[in-house]
């Protein structure tokens, strides 16, 4: 008798635990969900909490006297727990605005539910170009880059600079496979030609066979059409090898964190795209410094976009006086970014934020002067033509 | 024959030897876990969490100490020995008797912690480990160029898996420690301290977790999570091979590398699957795997 | 008797739960894994066959049934049997070749063949959408009229699906096919030596823990809206364990307890730890959102040292006298 009773108090608790707090009112509320503990906690992560909390700061803490708050979840690269976050803050919590993290399914997820509330989420760190292709919505802001401008950027220059025969080293999912395709059309459109590609199961534990296949393959640069820790172990065992004094080496989706944990003698010479590098400019440097006093690292692309959009939502709340989705986004697309992390951006209607792009040469170890001095700025790559254009978009808003 | 099945030799020959070098880092592995189950009957799931702790350890031997990768060589599975110890002392005695459930469910738990511990240290990028000088550089075999200290993890890997084998089966030690876990209370009449020796063979297999980190540190990746791919595989190995027997798991390690690597030339998106599509055949046709016996 | 009071009281705040504030899709998700962890629990508590491999029924069926919603425009009720279905068949198919085999490699057979079944979910993108997942699945009127949009009617049809599947469970359990399947858990040989056709029961019990741990995938992705590959990968099966073994083993409520703790535990960690930091003021306690899997490593540690039986478990043990070892 006891048993049953304590099991249904322990429940009713369980239920009480799920009722959470009541809507928060006259407060601009910014959510952050992320990956803070997995593969991809160092490229955004709590790096990112910081510089959302940096961005809130530097607004004052407050817009016309209401309080602006920030809360924050790991989502453990489960989309399942990104969307039910999502869905309970902006239900029970008053969230307003929703900055999505990592990981291209949990963003996806997200990016549903934010529409179905009508509440303003701006992608940050997931790759894929389907939220501003197949799954675009009036309320998605796609912000610091997806796969097609890295693919775009690093194919297209490297052709130019004479890089024309390729072969891909993919990981076999649906990111590793329109990165390899995006680049592949950006090669073959600009008179290069592509020589074979290999596809490895994600997280595979050794590189050697499919590197030892590139190799015969005879072609000049290697394209990694991976990411995170595949990509750091390619490399690896490119170097290994030999590769790497034969072939160059394309880095199609790389964080500086990634060089950061494989050393530049691993990596000297390699080129990758980012949308922003912490060394780039003044405004840059002047960022990125008060950034490492509080995380002891330099920021990446995720972290240095995760504070400029949060920065411009809260302009567009102070401009427009509401944090009402509709007219925060129509402001947002009316209005160019102009920030450290970029200059002239426009956030078109397929909710793209297209901003420059920039290719990357990573320096020798020779050459690096102070920590962190890892990239050569090779060449500078308007938005325009790194993003899908109107003709090619899939997104039933913009026609 | 300039091809086998539209192959060119030298590439097939390349990915068979590259199939080897793999396969005796998987023997290794796998060499501690069978060494737990088939002595002590215990299913040792943080061997993943553990195999990283080892590479990590030599990370910081050498970042904090300066001390260099042949000393972490020895030192780095001493410590992780010392720690699978004070594990075994302190949680695992308590399960013996029950079923194997409870062994892999509390070293399941271990493994979650050790891996968050280090995470929230270290972060998930990892940490930069170069290749010893004395290792470094590669050796032109014709056919393919093979980096001479994937040579070195053969070698190293086939000694201990060898040594490891003649001891447990060749020797009296070997046989205290067989006779010790089939009926303890006998061995135990005969003066040998019989917890003790199960301590210490504990020890000793978690320490080869260790030792296979240190190998694996400079060309894997040595981050937190690294251990956490690997495991079910080297489980899969365990199983395949006979979960009582150390040559069983040497041989499959090995035998797994090579049909590995042909996968890779063949299928290679399989290539990290087809190791549970050989234990389903091989469980349907030999109950208890390739060399063990039916309990 | 008194079974009967605490049942009708756990439903009475199943049933109340989202008036006094309880957030329903939150809900929902409790109600589905419990049910997840008690079909787990038919095949571990009362026949003792431990299955690595259950992710694969519970994404099979999410897959099925969002397919079926998404793609085929099938109704609800339909979406759901197909999802049903699909474990089921996924379930006879394993089950079969596993059954050959006892103990460990029973379980490691299980584990292979869901691998594989995950490494197919990977691979047909057009079916499943690869790790992007299969979003957009609708949730459609319930008999054409009822509209599922809203959270707290779907809860209602999550609960009224739930209570069904648990009933089955406990009838199952009480009935003579159960009383066999525990006969088999307990000495396998003597059943045989009664006459039982020992794998015919196995496989059975087998093939209904698939197609309700099936339902509960099914009407999981209804409630979230898409399927993503972390539904068929094998840290979701080491979950349903951890879940079960938690509230209790061969314990009929148990499992609804430890799904419950564990849900709470991978959603709430975060919001506990920032409760503890703003009324403690120990900065530390914001970060253990992040800790969930070393916490979850903690209780797997913990239960299986001190608590094996679970809590009902130990409870059941404490109140009614027994004193068989755990």
């Amino acid at each position: 008798m006891k048993l049953k009773t304590i099991v249904t108090a322990v429940c009713a608790c369980g239920v009480s635990l799920a009722a959470q707090a009541q809507i928060s009112g006259d407060t601009i509320k910014i959510g952050f969900i992320t990956d803070m503990s997995g593969l991809y906690a160092d490229i955004d992560g709590a790096g990112g909490a910081e510089a959302i909390k940096m961005a809130i700061a530097d607004a004052g803490g407050n817009i016309n006297g209401k309080k602006i708050e920030f809360i924050s979840a790991d989502h453990q690269n489960k989309a399942d727990i990104a969307a039910s976050k999502a869905r309970e803050w902006f239900d029970q919590q008053g969230v307003d605005m929703l900055i999505g993290g990592t990981n291209s399914g949990a963003n996806l997820a997200m990016a549903k539910v934010a529409a179905e509330k009508k509440k303003v989420f701006i992608s940050i760190g997931a790759g894929s170009a389907r939220l501003t292709n197949e799954e675009c919505t009036p309320y998605t802001v796609h912000y610091a880059y997806d796969t097609i401008a890295l693919a775009r950027g690093t194919g297209g220059a490297i052709v130019a600079q004479g890089g024309k025969s390729w072969f891909f080293l993919t990981a076999d999912y649906a990111f590793g496979a329109s990165l390899e395709k995006d680049t592949a059309d950006v090669v073959k459109a600009k008179g290069g030609k592509v020589l074979g590609s290999v596809k490895h199961p994600l997280s595979a534990s050794d590189f050697s066979s499919f590197l030892l296949q590139a190799q015969t393959s005879g072609a000049q640069i290697l394209g990694l059409a991976n990411a995170g820790g595949d990509a750091i172990n390619s490399i690896k065992a490119a170097n290994e090898f030999g590769i790497t004094k034969k072939m160059k080496l394309a880095g199609l989706l790389i964080f500086i964190n990634d060089i950061h944990s494989l050393g530049l003698n691993l990596t000297q010479g390699m080129y990758l795209t980012d949308g922003w590098y912490w060394d780039m400019n003044a405004d840059t440097r002047a960022w990125s410094k008060r950034y490492f006093e509080k995380m002891k690292k330099e920021p990446s692309m995720l972290q240095a976009a995760d504070f400029s959009a949060a920065s411009n939502y809260l302009k567009a709340v102070k401009a427009t006086g509401t944090d009402d989705g509709d007219k925060v986004m129509a402001y947002l697309k009316a209005n160019k970014i102009n920030d450290m992390f970029a200059k002239g951006g426009v956030v078109r209607p397929d909710g793209r934020m297209v901003h420059d792009m920039y290719l990357m040469e990573v320096k020798k170890q020779a050459d690096s002067k102070y920590p962190w001095d890892y990239y050569k700025v090779v060449a500078t790559i308007p938005g325009d033509q790194a993003y899908a254009t109107k003709a090619e978009t899939k997104c039933s808003l913009w026609k | 024959m300039d091809e086998i099945f539209g192959i060119p030799t030298a590439a097939l020959m390349s990915q068979l030897l590259l199939g080897l070098v793999n396969g005796s880092f998987y023997a290794m592995l796998s060499l501690g876990l069978a060494v737990i189950f088939g002595l002590l009957n215990v299913i040792n799931f943080s061997h993943g969490a553990l195999y990283m702790m080892g590479a990590f350890l030599a990370w910081m031997g050498i970042e904090y100490f300066h001390l260099n990768y042949w000393i972490m060589l020895v030192l780095a599975p001493l410590v992780v020995g010392a720690f699978g110890i004070v594990i075994e002392r302190t949680m695992l005695r308590w399960l013996y008797k029950l079923d194997h459930l409870y062994g892999l469910l509390l070293t399941f738990g271990i493994t979650l912690m050790v891996e968050g511990v280090f995470r929230s240290f270290y972060g998930v990028s990892g940490q930069p480990f170069s290749v010893p000088e004395q290792l470094a550089g590669a050796t032109d075999l014709g056919f393919m160029v093979m980096p001479n200290y994937r040579a070195w993890v053969v070698v190293a890997s086939l000694a201990v898996c060898l040594s490891t084998w003649f001891v447990i089966e060749k020797t009296k030690l070997g046989s205290y420690l067989r006779a010790g876990t089939e009926n303890p209370k006998l061995v135990e009449a005969f003066g040998v301290n019989v917890p003790l020796m199960v301590t210490l063979t504990y020890g000793f297999g978690v320490a080869l977790a260790g030792f296979a980190g240190v190998l694996a540190a400079p060309v894997i990746q040595v981050q937190p999570l690294m251990g956490q791919n690997l495991i079910i595989v080297v489980f899969a190995v365990v199983v395949i091979g006979g979960m009582g027997s150390i040559l069983g798991s040497i041989l499959t390690g090995l035998g797994l590398g090579v049909i590995e690597g042909l996968t890779k030339v063949f299928y290679p998106e399989f290539s990290s699957t087809v190791v549970f599509l050989v234990m389903v055949v091989v469980l349907l046709l030999r109950p208890a795997g390739l060399f063990g016996k039916e309990k | 008797m008194n079974k009967k009071i605490g049942y009708g009281i756990a439903l009475a705040v199943a049933l109340a739960a989202p008036v006094v504030g309880g957030y329903p899709p939150f809900l929902s998700k409790l109600l589905c894994f419990s049910l997840f962890a008690c079909a787990f629990n038919l095949l571990i508590g009362y026949t003792g066959l431990l299955s690595f491999g259950h992710a694969a029924f519970f994404g099979m069926a999410g897959y099925a049934a969002g397919n079926a919603l998404k793609v085929w425009g099938l109704p609800v009720e339909l979406g759901i049997l197909v999802g049903v279905g699909a474990a089921a068949l996924v379930g006879l198919v394993m089950g079969a070749l596993a059954i050959r085999r006892q103990g460990i490699y029973f379980s490691m057979i299980t584990l292979a063949l869901a691998q594989m079944v995950y490494f197919g979910a990977l691979r047909a993108g057009d079916l499943t959408g690869g790790e992007d997942g299969l979003q957009g699945v609708p949730r459609g009127k319930l008999l054409g009229f009822i509209d599922l949009g809203n959270d707290t009617t779907l809860y209602y049809l999550v609960l009224a699906i739930a209570v069904a599947g648990f009933a089955l469970i406990v009838r199952t359990v009480h009935s003579p096919f159960g009383q066999v399947l525990k006969a088999i858990k307990e000495n396998e040989p003597r059943a045989i030596s009664l006459g039982y056709d020992v794998d015919k029961y196995k496989l059975l019990a087998f093939v209904l823990s698939a197609a309700l741990a099936g339902l509960a995938g099914a009407v999981n992705t209804l409630v979230q809206g898409f399927e993503t590959l972390t539904d068929v990968h094998w840290t979701m099966s080491g979950l349903v364990i951890l879940m079960t073994l938690v509230g209790g083993m061969g314990t009929l409520a148990g499992p609804v307890l430890g799904a419950m703790v564990i849900i709470a535990l991978e959603n709430k960690l975060g919001d506990l730890g920032q409760l503890l930091a703003s009324l403690t003021h120990i900065e530390w306690f914001n970060t253990l959102g992040e800790a969930v899997n070393m916490v979850t490593g903690f209780i797997f540690v913990v239960c299986v040292l001190l608590f094996r039986r679970g809590i009902i478990g130990e409870f059941i043990a404490r109140f009614s006298g027994d004193h068989k070892p755990a």
